[in-house]
């Protein structure tokens, strides 16, 4: 499991976590998240993410 | 060799925009202008750093150097520009020129300064950049208590990170409640509940005065005659956008630089974003607008022309400690608050005459409804 930061706004994705409130299950790696997911936070999508460490 | 487009700034507007071109228009010159060291960094970080333990050299994502590569564009830093001159499609900087193709004008806006009387100006701290930032954070090491002056979103935003990172933090501000105007009363006091319970002291309704060195720390002053011992002061009062070198150059200005759809000014070939730009009366100093802005104007600036919209433009409010997201009701719409929930747990909705969501501010558990309830907001700009 890893944890991905949007490079525009600092949000940590958390594989481990998932996203349950937006319909993205805890466990769900970052290359299944839908290609149009956008950041919450600040409205980027998947490729400005980056991955931060691997936990 | 054609001109080359311009963009003044790297910070989030500068560099996303690039980014964004880049995307479109990988051969055009690029050239980026930058008062400071260049560094990219996400500016929201600024105000979660102390709980992180991050100092500003740990939030750098790149180097200038980095960038310049990655974005195929020459980076100037610590250059600073001192005129524009629309007629002939240039800059200066001091006694240099610099020719473009098209101007983008992304410097961002500067921390408000208060008056205060007293002999510890020096002390008071604004926090707008990464360079702000290792400035204050030098400053902090090994000191204990910190007053903020400012109850708004970034003053509420610092209290909970200096509270999480080991500062004792007390906030004045001449307010009755936290963010007034941005958030409707119960969801404040639950994220002033919140903060309370690490620690931070309010003082609201009272205005800072005087502000003097009183032996190893400083003594702050109030307006009703509260005193504060204190290290350090943060004022975090409210950005102007930086809007003097376009009022020289004859752009229209108002609060921001005077944009259209297309981002453009009242000049042609000639550009602002971010946080110096107010987009059709808009300034919103918040990322998403920006980048939707970068976006539009990376399609206008690769020859296809494009008006930038905005959605329901939700903001997500870092106070870890009593999590709060709010979409204050557009301008010229007005409505009736409903509040339900308790506690930290605040759902505060605002409805139109017939019945539509136009706003909300959410607090702790509530938050999670954001998703659904964005679904029925109104776009700022349609």
């Amino acid at each position: 499991m890893k944890k991905w930061q949007c490079v525009v706004c600092g949000l940590i994705y958390d594989e481990r976590l998932g996203w349950p409130e937006e319909g993205i299950a805890a466990g769900t790696a970052w290359e299944d998240v839908p290609e149009d997911w956008v950041c919450p936070d600040c409205g980027v999508g998947k490729s400005d993410f980056e991955m931060i460490e691997i936990a | 060799m054609s001109e080359p487009v311009v963009i003044v700034g790297t910070g989030l507007a500068g560099y996303n925009l690039a980014k964004e071109f880049r995307k479109l228009d990988g051969d055009s010159p690029l050239l980026l202008i930058t008062a400071d060291d260049g560094r990219s960094y996400s500016k929201p970080m600024l105000s979660t750093g102390f709980a992180k333990g991050k100092d500003a050299d740990g939030l750098v994502m790149a180097e200038p150097g980095t960038m310049a590569e990655q974005l195929k564009a020459e980076v100037r830093t610590h250059t600073r520009v001192t005129g524009i001159d629309p007629a002939h499609k240039r800059l200066w900087i001091g006694e240099e020129a610099v020719t473009y193709r098209d101007l983008v004008l992304a410097w961002g806006a500067d921390p408000i300064r208060v008056p205060v009387d007293g002999d510890a100006q020096d002390a008071i701290f604004s926090i707008n950049d990464l360079e702000d930032y290792a400035r204050f954070r030098a400053a902090a090491t090994g000191k204990r208590r910190v007053l903020i002056l400012g109850a708004g979103l970034i003053g509420c935003e610092f209290a909970n990170d200096l509270s999480s990172g080991g500062y004792q933090v007390e906030v004045v501000a001449p307010c009755e409640q936290l963010m007034p105007g941005l958030i409707h009363p119960a969801a404040a006091a639950a994220v002033q509940v919140g903060l309370e319970g690490l620690g931070v002291r309010f003082h609201l309704g009272p205005l800072l005065t005087r502000l003097e060195h009183a032996g190893d720390g400083l003594l702050a002053q109030l307006s009703d005659g509260t005193r504060v011992d204190c290290d350090l002061v943060v004022s975090a009062v409210g950005l102007r956008p930086r809007t003097e070198l376009a009022a020289a150059a004859g752009l229209a200005v108002n609060r921001g630089i005077v944009v259209d759809r297309r981002l453009q000014t009242s000049q042609p070939h000639i550009y602002a974003l971010g946080d110096c730009a107010e987009v059709e009366g808009l300034n919103l100093l918040f990322v998403m607008p920006l980048m939707a802005c970068a976006r539009a104007l990376a399609q206008t600036l690769a020859g296809k022309p494009a008006e930038v919209s905005y959605g329901p433009m939700p903001v997500l409010v870092k106070t870890p400690v009593c999590p709060l997201v709010v979409s204050p009701p557009p301008r010229g719409m007005s409505g009736d608050w409903t509040v339900e929930g308790s506690g930290a747990d605040i759902k505060a909705l605002c409805r139109d005459a017939s019945g539509r969501l136009i706003g909300y501010a959410l607090t702790g558990a509530a938050v999670q409804e954001k998703l659904a309830l964005n679904r029925e907001l109104p776009a700022l700009l349609a």
